[in-house]
């Protein structure tokens, strides 16, 4: 037991010791969190519109006052009636344009229906649609406030509702899906390195030669990295709380424990690529080309996969991040316990076990 | 009893046979040198004898216990130094002894006596990274390892490779110290001159011993008169040399050529004549007595 924690007092040595792997470690989630989180994001600010207003009467000027005041939207002009709505577009001058019908007011109150024509450039396919559900939000939430007062009933639109993130902010998205990549990448890559390391440096030789088991030898690599991605862990919450403001809406524990079964799963990927590769550029390669791209783009994270080919569906059955990832959304924006998540639960916590032991019977007790 | 045995002892790597049916023992508290260039399969044949490595055929028994079988047993009771360095390069000095005492189950205080000799000298360092030392202190902090848990046997591969002579020469004296303490040292070198310094020998070339014996009996067998030559002009007298009709060898041996005849006996003027004929100039010639590089150079030849 002495020598196990001998063992592992020397891996948070070389850890700490080389600023690569501290910049990986705890640069990397950061820059990662905020680079993601604000530079790339599927919501529209400031988009410019247009509007033709043929009726120009209090409540299509009110309605144009709760479009351009949400903060979605940039009136860059008001078109005459009979003005060329395609010219716009043309000119590229705006996404949208919003088409109020004659006698707007009057109708609605007469004949309780009224038209608006949303008209979007759909050029930028998910741009229109973003542009298109964020105007229809606010015309239904004006005409709610209005059944109100009038006391007579208005025509109801179809109700679209967006559960859980209402503005569409894909930061939503992106904060469980990056806690999956980082954790995966801290853990698998980081160990898989290590490891190599050893063989690499001819240290290996060493310890199989010592009387550390197997056993010894890989659990003393992964528990540093098992404390850091708990680390790790909790400053992409911190910041997605903070600065992204994300909710959090179920328990930190059962979030914790879901992660280190993840965690586990990841290092157990990363001692078996370490079996396989003898030098560290081969361990980073296989790691990041055996697990970062799967991890993006077959768990959801960027591509639903629902809207995947049957084939992939299938495929990302088996990646562990796609598991993770429901779990995570569960938990963070629903704030779903083990009771809805138990499936997935289990199905995590079978890979690990799985892993593990693949891992520990595959490391190697002598060199090939 | 026998440190080490090994019986017909083979390792190939898919067509390359990297050492062939060895056979040879080791007496306890001897030390053993394995001479031969690289690629000979020193390293393996040391690999398996750490139990590192598993032999294609033939038996290791190392200290009484089976190489292959016996693996967890024998591990902890072996010391081991491979060729490359192999201590971590960011951990100090002390940091570095400390783990390998602590993985070993002991304290650095435990086998202090072991080590003082050696480790007194790297001390003043103690707290520089392993990485930053020179290749002498590299040498002698890696032996310091591999002794802290006071082994009965060590294995050393190439320790005095890439080693500056004098630390070569205080490496050796460091060994015969420890042999004095009852421990069986098993060493392997490409430097012939270290030869002479081990109990028994045993020349290894492509995976076959060519001979093993004591430093002197091999020297002993040599028996044919060797001539030291030396001219202004070494490499016009290498190639001359070697034209001469009754030539047997002639080796490069610090500043001078060694020269060895077919017919074993010979007159010097033979020689001086045939190479100022070929315009050699300012020749020196000089009986000399064979060593033991004469001898390995002899049986290299003879199994080429």
């Amino acid at each position: 037991m002495k020598s196990f924690r001998g063992f592992i007092i020397k891996e948070f040595y070389h850890i700490f010791r080389d600023k690569r792997t501290m910049l990986i470690l705890f640069g990397m989630p950061v820059i990662q969190l905020i680079l993601f989180g604000f530079a790339i994001r599927n919501e529209v600010n400031d988009a410019r519109i247009a509007i033709l207003d043929q009726s120009n009467d209090y409540m299509t000027q009110e309605l144009t006052q709760k479009i351009v005041s949400s903060g979605y939207f940039i009136l860059v002009e008001q078109l005459k009636p009979g003005g060329d709505i395609e010219s716009v577009f043309k000119q590229n001058r705006v996404k949208e344009v919003i088409v109020f019908e004659p006698h707007f007011a009057q109708r609605l109150l007469r004949e309780n229906k009224a038209a608006v024509q949303i008209i979007a450039d759909a050029t930028e396919p998910n741009m229109a649609n973003l542009l298109i559900n964020y105007t229809s939000s606010i015309i239904r939430d004006y005409q709610a406030g209005l059944r109100g007062q009038a006391g007579s009933p208005v025509q109801i639109n179809p109700e679209v509702k967006m559960l859980y993130n209402p503005e569409l902010k894909s930061v939503y998205l992106f904060v469980p899906g990056l806690i999956a990549l980082l954790l995966m990448l801290v853990s698998a890559l980081m160990t898989s390195i290590t490891i190599a390391r050893e063989k690499e440096l001819g240290t290996m030789e060493i310890l199989l030669v010592s009387p550390l088991k197997p056993a010894q030898i890989i659990i003393g690599k992964v528990i540093p990295y098992l404390f850091l991605s708990f680390v790790n862990t909790s400053t992409i919450l911190l910041l997605a709380r903070y600065v992204f403001g994300v909710p959090f809406h179920g328990s930190y524990g059962f979030f914790f424990f879901e992660a280190f079964l993840f965690v586990v799963t990841a290092l157990s990927l990363g001692i078996m690529i370490s079996t396989i590769a003898d030098s560290q550029q081969t361990a980073m390669m296989f790691s990041l080309a055996g697990l970062m791209l799967p991890v993006i783009i077959l768990s959801g994270f960027i591509f639903p996969v629902s809207s995947m080919p049957v084939v992939l569906q299938i495929i990302s059955h088996i990646v562990p991040a796609k598991w993770f990832l429901i779990i995570v959304k569960g938990i963070m924006l629903k704030g779903a316990g083990i009771e809805y998540l138990w499936k997935e639960t289990l199905i995590l916590g079978g890979m690990m076990l799985f892993l593990i032991s693949v891992s520990v019977k595959k490391f190697k007790i002598r060199l090939q | 009893m026998n440190a080490v045995t090994v019986n017909d002892l083979t390792k190939t790597y898919g067509k390359i046979t990297a050492i062939n049916r060895l056979n040879f023992t080791v007496n306890k508290g001897e030390l053993f040198g394995f001479i031969g260039p690289d690629g000979a399969g020193k390293t393996t044949l040391f690999r398996i004898l750490t139990t590192l490595l598993l032999p294609d055929g033939g038996s290791a028994n190392v200290i009484g216990l089976d190489a292959v079988k016996d693996f967890k047993k024998l591990r902890p009771q072996i010391g081991y130094m491979p060729g490359r360095f192999s201590l971590y390069q960011d951990l100090t000095v002390q940091e570095n002894l400390a783990f390998f005492a602590t993985v070993f189950g002991t304290t650095i205080e435990e086998n202090y006596d072991l080590i003082k000799d050696i480790y007194v000298q790297i001390e003043p360092f103690k707290n520089r990274r392993a990485g930053k030392l020179s290749g002498g202190m590299k040498q002698k902090l890696a032996l310091s390892c591999a002794l802290i848990h006071k082994p009965e046997i060590l294995f050393l591969d190439e320790p005095t490779t890439g080693v500056d002579a004098v630390s070569r020469q205080e490496f050796w004296e460091m060994l015969k110290r420890l042999q004095a303490k009852d421990i069986t040292i098993i060493v392997s070198t490409p430097y012939m001159d270290e030869a002479s310094l081990c109990d028994r020998v045993a020349l290894i070339q492509n995976g076959n011993i060519l001979g093993i014996d004591t430093p002197e009996n091999i020297v002993r067998d040599f028996d044919r008169p060797i001539l030291a030559v030396k001219s202004s002009n070494m490499y016009g007298l290498l190639t001359s040399l070697k034209t001469f009709p009754n030539v047997h060898s002639v080796f490069p041996f610090g500043e001078f050529l060694h020269y060895t005849d077919r017919r074993g006996k010979f007159e010097p003027q033979e020689i001086t004549h045939y190479l100022t004929q070929l315009g050699i100039q300012n020749i020196e010639t000089a009986w000399t007595q064979p060593t033991i590089e004469d001898s390995f150079m002899a049986l290299m030849e003879q199994h080429a």
